[in-house]
């Protein structure tokens, strides 16, 4: 009688799609930014590497494969989560959130299914490009076990990160300058993951291990994929565990999100 | 067994104040103050099943609030509300399935899809079987004269057209409950009338209880059997248009009009405009 | 007006203009929070790859320059042309049909003002933040080795500041023919998008364009978008000293009058092909 949840996600997720390809050439343009506005950095990366040879034992196909991870898993992630990511701005300043409120779905169903942006496409096959491309150059081989870990790692780095937005939308409920702080996570975030962790100082590999776990699927699980040894000496049995912190990450931010949603709807707009 | 019970329903709003100036801008830095609105305090009132009612106010005296209330997107801060059993803001999911909500000069519809995808997604989130939702959405249309507009993006519709299509909107999934907020504002003379003529057939024929919430004293005239005067937080008047009108003559000679009786009665309770 | 009333008027002024500018704050300090570690980023990667001594001591330019580099191209990131401004693409649309035929060139010079104007106002407190950051604060944290160093010499100083004013000149060239595109296309959202990697790249936002590889460095200088950043912290490193200093100027100077002429000559066409069509 009622469609569940998981069959309606797709028609939103289609009706937001035909609403965009009404402005054809703004979403072509858009998703040829996207793709060429956040593949520029790996032309520094590889520029550095022709100058100056490998860095503290990485070579370029390897720092490709890191960046091309950390972008594959931000697109999709950024693609479901553009409702929490506007929330502040266009959903409760209209009063449109008050609509999703009457409507006898999930918030988050709704919130994923809200202008879900074909532009982040650009970004994905970037991400792919520079992912099989640097595959290639250090001729890593796909067996059963490194797809499996690849598809779980980017499972935990799309729970990191739609976590991360989530939680953006839920301080939106009390102030509309969470948007800013929040890019300095999410694209800082991706920013920093481009690269491997042992590049960095203590107090950073720190932050990206404990305080935001970018580097537990980001980085422990590509450097497996790698097969190459790790200059940080987490032992064997860490990687395939690793990207579980994305997932709990995801659980904080729902109990959150709740929080924020009682407190909404205590207080009024 | 009334529909709708709301006893002794209390709100209080608290908005953060801050001094003017730059000293002002400082010292909010430090310490937050604090103002408190009493939107609501002790509002009762139950509407039986098929009621129409009309719930007027001068703006902030918590019209809006009670509105929120009962549709489920605002908790109270003391009270009881049930809607045929149900608790607007505990039951949320199941309560909203079975209401509609419309806004006016709002629409709910997505605004670069034609009109009758909306009304598709809609069927989708309702979760309406195809049958009922072909049957509810021929009369609909026919009502209320959308055929033509059905295949035009949302953007392109007048205010009138969009009302229109709004109302259909929010009545494909035919709730037990309707809250219009305004639903004449805006629009031109042919406009308003149409959608009072909907609303009183809706009413009438089909038994739909209607929350209106309105500004536009002809709206209440031509719909509403009872009012309800919310000012102060407090219900003022409870009954008929006329024993309104009753209660604020003058002298048995006069017959104020609508809006002598609205400003007049809103002095007389001292229930001034915000 | 008296001297206590006139002084008074431009204190109340220069406070309100004060205070609007507190109300933005949250975006300038969360902006300056993203660029600190975007910069701080950008410098431990440059330090990791400097940290080979043989290809570092063969590099261009110093690691201690090129981490003063990275500090300098984040706190004058706004100066660069990123977008086209969307009230003037609007203006041009609409008020040209009002407006005289006779005037096209005065709308360039009005534009190019209020575009300027802009463009400086977003650029000084930014740059200063981040001088305050990375030239003042990382020393006072024991961090000197990663912070941003002062120019090699007073003559090296004025040579950059002129450069930087030519920068913002050529930018607001640059925003201008964006304008006017955005104006004669009515789209914006692919103009911007697609211009944004182009002027990280030429301009020496992403890497210094000395650090890009060796053959293809002359056609990095004479490009338009070295002018941006690159060309100004060669003046600061003493890099381009005596005759060269005034080539640098120079090129830059060559590209604002090219790119000035070029967004005249095109508004003029555009609003009369406005006119013409009746608006």
């Amino acid at each position: 009688m009622s469609m569940s949840g998981v069959r309606l996600l797709p028609k939103l997720i289609g009706a937001s799609l035909r609403a965009q390809t009404q402005y054809p050439t703004s979403a072509i343009a858009r998703t040829i930014g996207q793709f060429f506005g956040n593949g520029i950095e790996i032309l520094a990366v590889w520029a550095l590497f022709d100058r100056f040879g490998a860095v503290r034992g990485w070579e370029f196909g390897e720092v490709a494969v890191f960046y091309g991870f950390v972008h594959v898993m931000f697109a999709i992630a950024d693609a479901l989560s553009r409702g929490f990511d506007v929330l502040g701005t266009d959903l409760l300043r209209t009063g449109e959130f008050d609509r999703l409120l009457l409507r006898p779905r999930t918030l988050t169903l709704q919130l994923i299914g809200h202008e879900f942006r074909i532009s982040r496409a650009g970004r994905l096959a970037q991400g792919l490009a520079v992912l099989f491309i640097g595959a290639q150059l250090v001729g890593l081989e796909w067996t059963a076990a490194t797809i499996a870990l690849a598809l779980w790692a980017i499972a935990g780095g799309v729970a990191l990160f739609f976590a991360l937005l989530v939680l953006q939308g839920t301080l939106s409920f009390w102030t509309i300058q969470s948007l800013e702080v929040a890019n300095v996570l999410t694209y800082g975030g991706v920013q920093a993951a481009q690269f491997p962790l042992s590049l960095y100082n203590d107090w950073l590999r720190g932050v990206l291990t404990f305080v935001i776990p970018l580097a537990c699927v980001a980085y422990f699980p590509v450097v497996s994929i790698l097969g190459h040894p790790d200059p940080l000496g987490s032992p064997a049995w860490f990687a395939p565990v690793a990207p579980v912190a994305g997932f709990v990450v995801l659980g904080l931010a729902f109990v959150a999100w709740r929080f924020g949603v009682r407190h909404y709807t205590s207080t009024g707009s | 067994m009334p529909q709708i019970i709301i006893e002794h329903l209390t709100k209080t709003y608290r908005i953060s104040e801050r001094d003017p100036g730059f000293a002002g801008t400082l010292r909010g830095l430090f310490r937050r103050r604090y103002r408190r609105v009493e939107a609501l305090r002790g509002v009762s009132f139950s509407l039986e099943r098929g009621e129409l009612l009309g719930l007027i106010g001068p703006n902030g005296a918590g019209k809006s609030t009670t509105i929120k209330i009962l549709s489920g997107i605002l908790r109270p801060d003391s009270g009881l509300v049930t809607v045929d059993g149900l608790v607007p803001f505990e039951d949320r999911r199941k309560h909203v399935a079975r209401i509609g909500v419309v806004f006016g000069q709002r629409t709910q519809l997505w605004w670069d899809l034609p009109v009758s995808d909306g009304f598709a997604l809609l069927r989708d989130i309702y979760g309406v079987p195809e049958q009922r939702y072909r049957r509810t959405l021929e009369e609909l249309v026919t009502l209320l004269r959308l055929e033509p507009l059905l295949d035009q993006p949302v953007r392109q519709l007048s205010l009138g057209q969009r009302m229109r299509a709004e109302i259909v909107a929010a009545l494909l999934h035919e709730p037990a409950v309707l809250f219009l907020d305004e639903p004449t504002i805006g629009l031109d003379a042919p406009s308003k009338l149409a959608v009072r003529e909907f609303v009183l057939r809706l009413n009438r024929e089909r038994g739909v209880t209607v929350i209106l919430t309105t500004h536009d004293m002809q709206d209440i005239e031509a719909l509403a059997e009872r009012v309800i005067v919310i000012g102060h937080g407090r219900v003022l008047a409870d009954g008929t248009f006329d024993l309104l009108r009753e209660a604020v003559r003058e002298t048995h000679l006069e017959v104020p009009s609508i809006e002598a009786v609205i400003a007049r009665f809103y002095a007389l309770h001292g229930a001034a405009e915000t | 007006m008296s001297a206590p009333a006139a002084t008074h008027a431009y204190i109340a002024l220069f406070v309100s203009r004060f205070q609007l500018m507190l109300q933005y704050r949250g975006a300038v300090l969360a902006g300056f929070a993203t660029q600190c570690w975007w910069g701080a980023i950008k410098v431990m990667i440059l330090a990791a790859f400097y940290g080979a001594p043989a290809a570092a001591a063969s590099a261009p330019i110093t690691l201690s320059q090129a981490i003063t580099y990275s500090w300098v191209g984040q706190g004058l990131l706004t100066l660069l042309p990123w977008m086209a401004d969307p009230d003037i693409a609007t203006a041009v649309r609409t008020g040209a049909v009002s407006y005289d035929r006779l005037r096209p060139l005065d709308f360039y010079a009005l534009w190019f003002a209020r575009a300027a104007g802009w463009i400086a106002a977003r650029v000084v407190p930014r740059a200063l933040l981040m001088a305050a950051f990375a030239c003042l604060l990382l020393p006072l944290l024991g961090l000197a080795a990663w912070a941003w160093q002062p120019p090699s010499a007073v003559m090296a100083a004025l040579l950059f500041a002129v450069s930087v004013v030519l920068a913002l000149l050529l930018s607001t060239a640059m925003v201008m023919l964006l304008n006017i595109g955005v104006a004669a296309l009515l789209d914006a959202a692919g103009l911007n998008a697609l211009a944004a990697p182009l002027v990280i790249i030429f301009s020496g936002s992403l890497l210094p364009l000395s650090l890009l590889p060796d053959w293809m460095q002359v056609a990095l200088l004479l490009q338009p978008f070295a002018g941006l950043l690159d060309i100004p912290l060669r003046l600061y490193f003493g890099q381009l000293s005596g005759p060269l200093a005034f080539a640098g100027l120079g090129l830059q100077a060559f590209w604002i009058t090219v790119l000035v002429l070029t967004g005249r000559y095109w508004l003029a066409r555009v609003l009369r092909r406005l006119e013409m069509q009746g608006g």
